[in-house]
């Protein structure tokens, strides 16, 4: 049935003046790329006008040397040696057209290239994103679809009074909480790291186990953080769907009261799932700047977080434009999926 | 109660007391509702006249609100017979539909429930009370034996199905025994054909949005006939449907009656719909029936008030008037009904006795029933029976 959807849209689209949906998707970018400029922009204005100076900071401690040259002067050979003499626009056009080069600059804070570190952090932020991401579709769609069907029941008040907890609490209080109890009483965990003291002399599985061990508790306070609002999202949907006048007519097909929901009304509450979760698919590569941070996990979220204090341009201006093409992406993805899931909607 | 300080006002003790009432009483019908593996003697019954297709019998249906019980059907009793077509009119929320829901046990769960009386199915070999039938059980009546068409035709179709796989699931599930998917679509494109829909081929294939609100309603007659039900239930066919759709459609039903063995209980506020489909008539108000009789007792000879203001405020082709009649007030507020004819406030013909309690049922002729106090003279001189 979903398979057949597709092939339809495709086919429909096709029939209305071309390749529409390739004509839109082209029309997306385009426009995208517009946003991403002016993004940029106001990102690299942003930065440049921050307190946090990494030339500030590197020319202190070059001056406090024994015989060094005094503070002014090593701060105008830096800001000469890093471009930050030029005014603000000749800088961000500058950082444009090697961005657009592909070419996007060393790191001042870690001192390799950006795109070097990437490579090296993403790694973990993915799988974290991932494994948060599964989770909670697995806990939040089939709860909320339950609260949904048994509305005002008792389950449906625990349901969602959690899903209301687990909104309201703030990361970094929860993952707190998660290290009071489980690192320091329990000490089933360690309180922060990717690794334990011992991991250079374990072996291969010992590692990996040592590593999956360091990754419960951020993915734990990621998924409860998050499982809320999506669950409330799947009641609120479903208890729309059920209260559509097609479900009274599923019923009065004489259908089993299993295939009306899961059949009929659970394909309808689908469409602003899929919407909304294929929308966030690119958000994997985002990272989670608060809880890595918080539990000292070196993915990208932390080390954008230690670039940014430092003041380290280049990695700054790369991690906020990767967010913003993922934000772009993402919403290109979920109109798309849009038109894939609901027949009645075609893109133009 | 005493407390209560305007009409309509709840204090919110009262409301949380109404509604752990309310809860208690549903909990315990919806748990027998839902019991599983009841045995078939337990709702098996017997028709009072095998003619009749439904029986009625003194129904009561309650929705048990946080405002308080609402007896949306209140002793209701009537029949319809085998291969006829029974009218019932009235104005919105006097309980026709809630008597048909209640049929098919389609009411509002867990507040919408059938505390009282019997409604008695014919299944040909033997008969049912859906009344005491649990959920699962009635299942296998839905679109089998009972099929309904509802109201809203741009709404009751699943968005993100198409029409012949919609249509399809109803034979499956009740006529789908070695049927081949071919045979289904066989039938479906049949019954397309049946109901006047000419790019039948084409409209298998396509989802709800891409047909119009009268080809909708069309797909929705179709899967009602799907399987050949004995009883149809149409509720309002035609009133969300544009004037000439709306013919449309009550020619097709016109044909369709004849071609069909079924049943049909057509529901309508509109009487001169009624007066072209129905062989019997049945006028409901506030929960209650006024009148019943043929389509020839009730508009040649109306007895009800109500009924006699109902026919005041049809328009007449051809006579001019400056403005349409309409009864007086409007429909009482259907919690705590007082105990007398519920009409009284709003009748013309009121006579002393109508303060009394609620009229009982009148024959005036041995079609022709009515509950109302003006008639009780000629119960008395006839000495007719009162049921």
């Amino acid at each position: 049935m979903e398979a057949g959807n597709i092939v339809i849209i495709l086919r429909f689209s096709d029939e209305g003046g071309g390749f529409s949906l390739r004509n839109y998707i082209i029309k997306r970018v385009i426009f995208s790329i517009f946003i991403l400029f002016f993004v940029t922009l106001t990102i690299y204005t942003l930065i440049r006008c921050l307190p946090a100076s990494y030339v500030e900071t590197m020319a202190m401690q070059l001056a406090s040397k024994p015989g060094a040259k005094p503070y002014e002067e090593w701060v105008a050979q830096l800001n000469a040696s890093y471009g930050l003499d030029q005014p603000i626009l000749i800088g961000y056009f500058h950082w444009l057209s090697d961005f657009a080069h592909g070419n996007f600059g060393d790191s001042w804070r870690f001192t390799v290239p950006v795109i070097q570190k990437f490579r090296e952090v993403i790694g973990v932020s993915f799988v974290m994103g991932a494994i948060s991401l599964v989770l909670e579709l697995v806990i939040a769609i089939p709860l909320g679809v339950v609260a949904a069907t048994k509305q005002y029941s008792k389950a449906d008040y625990a349901i969602s009074a959690s899903a209301l907890v687990g909104i309201s609490l703030p990361t970094f209080f929860f993952a707190t909480i998660l290290k009071l109890i489980f690192s320091v009483k329990m000490g089933w965990f360690d309180t922060h790291g990717m690794v334990g003291r011992n991991f250079a002399q374990l072996d291969a599985m010992g590692k990996f186990l040592d590593q999956a061990n360091h990754l419960v508790l951020p993915i734990a306070t990621l998924t409860i953080v998050s499982v809320g609002s999506l669950m409330r999202y799947t009641r609120t949907n479903m208890l729309e769907v059920l209260n559509a006048d097609y479900i009274r007519t599923a019923r009065a097909k004489g259908l089993s009261e299993g295939k009306v929901i899961y059949h009929h009304a659970f394909r309808n509450t689908l469409i602003p799932l899929v919407t909304i979760v294929g929308g966030s698919l690119p958000g994997l590569f985002s990272g989670a700047l608060i809880t890595e941070t918080l539990f000292s996990i070196p993915g990208i979220g932390f080390t954008s977080y230690q670039a940014m204090t430092a003041g380290d341009i280049p990695f700054t201006m790369f991690y906020l434009s990767f967010i913003a093409v993922l934000t772009l992406a993402g919403n290109l993805i979920s109109d798309i999926l849009y038109a894939v899931v609901d027949p009645r909607v075609r893109l133009s | 109660m005493a407390k209560r300080k305007a009409e309509g006002y709840l204090s919110g003790k009262e409301a949380r007391r109404i509604s752990r009432e309310n809860r208690k009483i549903t909990n315990e019908l919806e748990k027998k509702r839902k019991r599983k593996k009841v045995p078939e003697s337990e709702y098996l019954t017997k028709m009072h006249d095998p003619n009749n297709a439904v029986e009625f019998d003194n129904l009561h249906t309650y929705f048990f609100t946080d405002a308080g019980t609402v007896k949306s059907v209140d002793g209701v009793s009537y029949e319809v017979p085998i291969g006829k077509t029974v009218g019932v009119v009235g104005e919105s929320g006097c309980g026709k539909s809630v008597t048909s829901l209640s049929l098919m046990q389609l009411l509002q769960r867990p507040q919408g429930q059938i505390v009282e009386g019997e409604i008695r199915l014919n299944l040909g070999d033997k008969a049912v009370d859906v009344a005491k039938m649990p959920y699962e059980a009635v299942q296998h009546l839905r679109g089998n034996f009972v099929s309904m068409i509802f109201q809203e035709p741009m709404t009751s179709l699943n968005p993100v199905f198409r029409i012949g796989d919609q249509i399809n699931e109803v034979i499956e599930l009740h006529d789908g025994e070695g049927k081949s998917r071919e045979d289904m679509k066989k039938r479906t494109i049949e019954l397309l054909e049946m109901v006047g829909i000419a790019n039948s081929e084409g409209v298998y294939q396509m989802f709800p949005h891409e047909l119009s609100g009268g080809m909708r309603q069309r797909v929705c007659i179709a899967m009602a006939l799907a399987c050949n039900p004995r009883v149809i239930i149409a509720d309002e066919p035609t009133t969300a449907l544009d004037v000439t759709i709306q013919a449309q459609v009550l020619d097709l039903l016109r044909s369709l009656k004849d071609k069909i063995n079924s049943s049909i209980m057509f529901i309508t506020h509109d009487l001169g719909v009624i007066a072209e489909m129905a062989d019997y008539v049945v006028v409901m108000y506030a929960g209650r029936i006024v009148e019943k009789g043929t389509a020839e007792d009730i508009f040649y000879h109306p007895a009800h008030p109500y009924t006699i203001g109902l026919m005041a405020s049809k328009p007449v082709v051809g006579r001019q008037v400056d403005k349409l009649y309409s009864i007086p007030g409007k429909v009482p507020n259907p919690v705590n009904m007082p105990d007398y004819c519920y009409f009284k406030d709003r009748c013309e013909m009121c006579v002393e006795k109508c303060g009394g309690e609620y009229p009982c049922e009148v024959s005036i002729s041995p079609t022709h029933k009515v509950s109302c106090y003006r008639y009780y003279e000629i119960k008395n001189q006839e000495g007719g029976d009162v049921s």
